[in-house]
């Protein structure tokens, strides 16, 4: 069975200029201990899918699924409170901006204590042991000082890891990571990575990392899941996607990565992702689309078989042309 | 810290300076003659006119009793009341607890309602209480203190009869003055009934002086609160399991109390010339009235005095508010 299961997931935002539809009938699967990408252009709608599983979400936005169960657990049916006995425990996520998503007003330690007086019954002394091994566990030098830090005078690099070792206090079966080194330095977003992963594969728990970067995805990931325009367009194990995407988004985005662009290619893909306003009727990607027809201008495209990556497409690309498209 | 401190210190003097020359050019400007209301309605001869000229020095040049009014200053020394003839000090502080104690309740009701009014608010944007609230606080904001006290004193005095009109406290009930603060005092004397009749009257001008900073605080405290809630760490709160109370009553009131205790020491200036009319209107012996009586008869060094004590009182109050800075958040400290 698998840990996570969400089936055709939407959210609506009621906003200022009508409904919005930020999330198109997403299915998410994560198996125990597997790392799973989702990727996709800014507006994707990735991060929005993730809140609505954290519930964090303002009330503006309608959540509506057909499945979402967390190991066996129907969270739809949770109360608000019973919601938040899984949020931050079994399930916890760590954002994009390690700097502004600490509280500026409380210390590191304060923060990671919290989580473990939540959702644990431990003592003072108990739960500042616990602190401490969290942040050695992070990587984080000196933690017994370090404890005593405000936001503002850690690092980039080590805010994140303040993050990861509270998302990690209740060693959670998932861990959903939402860009979680984009707005760090190089250097620092191998370290990082570096560390998710081998904290992932010590602690056996469930990696969700959200990302732009394929090249992340190679090194990282088990199985991938490409997200266009708040819809699912693909998804298979990563070696597999690399080798043959479907679904013409994908091989685009492929084909973006620097190693692969052929000198004739710009490393990006022309066109932006349709916002609240400019949906085009038919494939949503059919305006950036090289294999786009009349056809795709016009009828939405079918789900294609696992087979063929469960490729969102009127036209899924099999290896032959794939070969072709590059 | 020190350094800080210190600083801060030094930027007292030309305010100071400032409100001494204010004060002394005020009083002066308005018209009306000392002596002449003075003598009242018995008036008296040309001869004992220029004595008591001579004595209270008003025959010398405005800059040479300046200079004297100044040096009496830096000297600790306020003057003597033309009234009373006791020392302008002595006759503040034998007040000032009156105003003290008026103000600070004003000050607890409007804090204590304001800010979780504020934190509703804005946790419930846009829906009813929201804006039943802020409508609320607008008319509380606007509404003109005088008006708005005897309204009170005729509805809750009046037709109901359940708080008495004036006074800090029931007629009935005669003990020395121990700290000053009728509270306290009248718990001291251990007389039956001395309390809760020093509470009666200290309920309406605490209501009335606490209107304004409340609605200032309750709107202040909610503006800064909707700018927080959008912050990343709220987010970061939230994904933790928190209960909502402790997101938006710890985590975004931490951040958000800074501006909103900017406010509450500017209220203390606010709430010091309110003190001066709610104190008029229900004849509350502090500071206050004291100013406005002595105002009336042109008794110079008590309007001087004590227009230059409640300018230090506010200026302290400002400087234990831009310590509190620090207190709140640490980000502030390390500058
Ligand atoms: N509270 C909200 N109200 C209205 N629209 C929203 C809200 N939050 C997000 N959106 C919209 O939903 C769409 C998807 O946003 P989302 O943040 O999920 O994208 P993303 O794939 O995570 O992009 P990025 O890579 O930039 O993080 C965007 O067009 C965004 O403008
Ligand atoms: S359906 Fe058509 S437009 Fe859309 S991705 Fe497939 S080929 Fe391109
Ligand atoms: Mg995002």
């Amino acid at each position: 069975m698998a840990l996570l299961s969400i089936r055709n997931l939407s959210v609506e935002f009621s906003t200022a200029g009508g409904p919005f539809r930020a999330v198109d009938g997403v299915d998410v699967t994560v198996d125990k201990g597997e790392i799973l990408a989702i990727v996709g252009e800014s507006g994707s709608g990735k991060s929005v899918s993730m809140m609505a599983l954290m519930g964090l979400l303002p009330w503006t936005a309608r959540i509506t699924a057909d499945e979402m169960s967390f190991d066996g657990t129907d969270l739809r049916s949770l109360t608000a409170r019973q919601r938040r006995q899984v949020i931050g425990r079994d399930i916890s996520m760590i954002f994009q901006e390690p700097m502004t998503s600490l509280n500026p007003c409380f210390t590191a330690g304060f923060q990671i204590k919290e989580t473990l007086r939540q959702h644990l019954k431990l003592d003072r002394r108990a739960r500042h042991a616990r602190a401490i091994e969290l942040m050695e566990m992070v990587g984080i030098p000196d933690p017994a000082r370090r404890l005593n830090a405000f936001p503002h005078q850690l690092s980039g690099g080590m805010s994140q890891r303040v993050m990861i070792a509270m998302a990690l206090a209740c060693q959670p079966r998932l861990l959903i990571a939402d860009e979680p080194t984009t707005a760090l330095d190089v250097t620092i977003q191998a370290q990082i990575l570096d560390l998710l992963q081998d904290l992932q594969k010590s602690t056996g728990m469930a990696l969700i990392l959200i990302t732009h970067d394929m090249g992340v995805v190679a090194e990282t990931a088990q199985r991938v899941q490409v997200q266009y325009a708040g819809q699912k367009v693909e998804e298979q194990p990563v070696r597999a996607l690399f080798e043959t995407p479907h679904h013409p988004y994908t091989a685009a985005l492929l084909a973006a990565l620097p190693e692969r662009a052929t000198e004739r290619r710009l490393p990006t893909i022309p066109g932006v992702v349709p916002g609240q306003f400019d949906r085009p009727e038919g494939c949503l990607f059919s305006p950036r689309c090289r294999f786009a027809d009349d056809i795709c201008r016009h009828r939405a495209p079918p789900v294609q078989p696992p087979a063929l990556g469960i490729a969102r497409c009127h036209y899924p690309l099999d290896t032959a042309a794939t070969e072709a498209a590059r | 810290m020190f350094r800080f401190f210190l600083t801060r210190l030094l930027t007292f003097v030309p305010t100071f300076i400032g409100v001494t020359l204010i004060s002394f050019a005020f009083i002066r400007v308005l018209p009306g003659d000392p002596i002449i209301v003075m003598a009242g309605e018995r008036g008296l001869s040309e001869a004992r006119y220029q004595e008591l000229r001579e004595q209270f020095g008003f025959d010398q040049p405005l800059i040479v009793q300046f200079w004297d009014y100044l040096t009496g200053i830096l000297h600790g020394n306020l003057g003597m009341s033309y009234v009373t003839k006791k020392p302008v000090w002595d006759e503040f502080f034998a007040l000032f607890p009156a105003t003290v104690e008026l103000s600070l309740c004003a000050i607890v009701i409007a804090i204590c309602l304001g800010i979780p009014a504020g934190v509703i608010a804005a946790v419930n944007r846009g829906k009813f209480f929201d804006r039943a609230l802020m409508s609320t606080a607008l008319v509380g904001y606007s509404m003109p203190i005088f008006w708005w006290a005897l309204l009170l004193i005729i509805v809750f005095s009046g037709n109901l009869g359940w708080t008495p009109v004036s006074g800090r406290i029931d007629l009935l009930y005669y003990f020395p003055d121990a700290t000053g603060f009728m509270l306290i005092d009248s718990l001291l004397s251990g007389q039956k009934g001395a309390f809760a009749s020093a509470v009666e009257h200290l309920i309406l001008p605490s209501i009335v002086l606490a209107t304004i900073p409340l609605a200032v605080i309750a709107r202040q405290t909610r503006s800064a609160m909707l700018e927080v809630l959008g912050e990343d760490y709220i987010r970061t709160a939230r994904a933790k399991g928190l209960a909502p109370i402790r997101v938006s009553g710890l985590h975004a009131l931490r951040n958000a109390l800074i501006p909103v205790v900017t406010v509450i020491g500017l209220s203390v200036g606010v709430l010091l010339a309110g003190a001066i009319l709610t104190e008029t209107i229900f004849s509350w012996p502090g500071i206050g009235k004291w100013m406005v009586d002595s105002i009336y008869r042109r008794d110079y060094p008590v309007v001087q005095g004590g227009l230059l004590l409640i300018a230090g009182m506010v200026m302290i109050v400002n400087l234990i508010v831009d310590l509190l800075y620090g207190v709140i958040n640490p980000k502030i400290r390390k500058r």
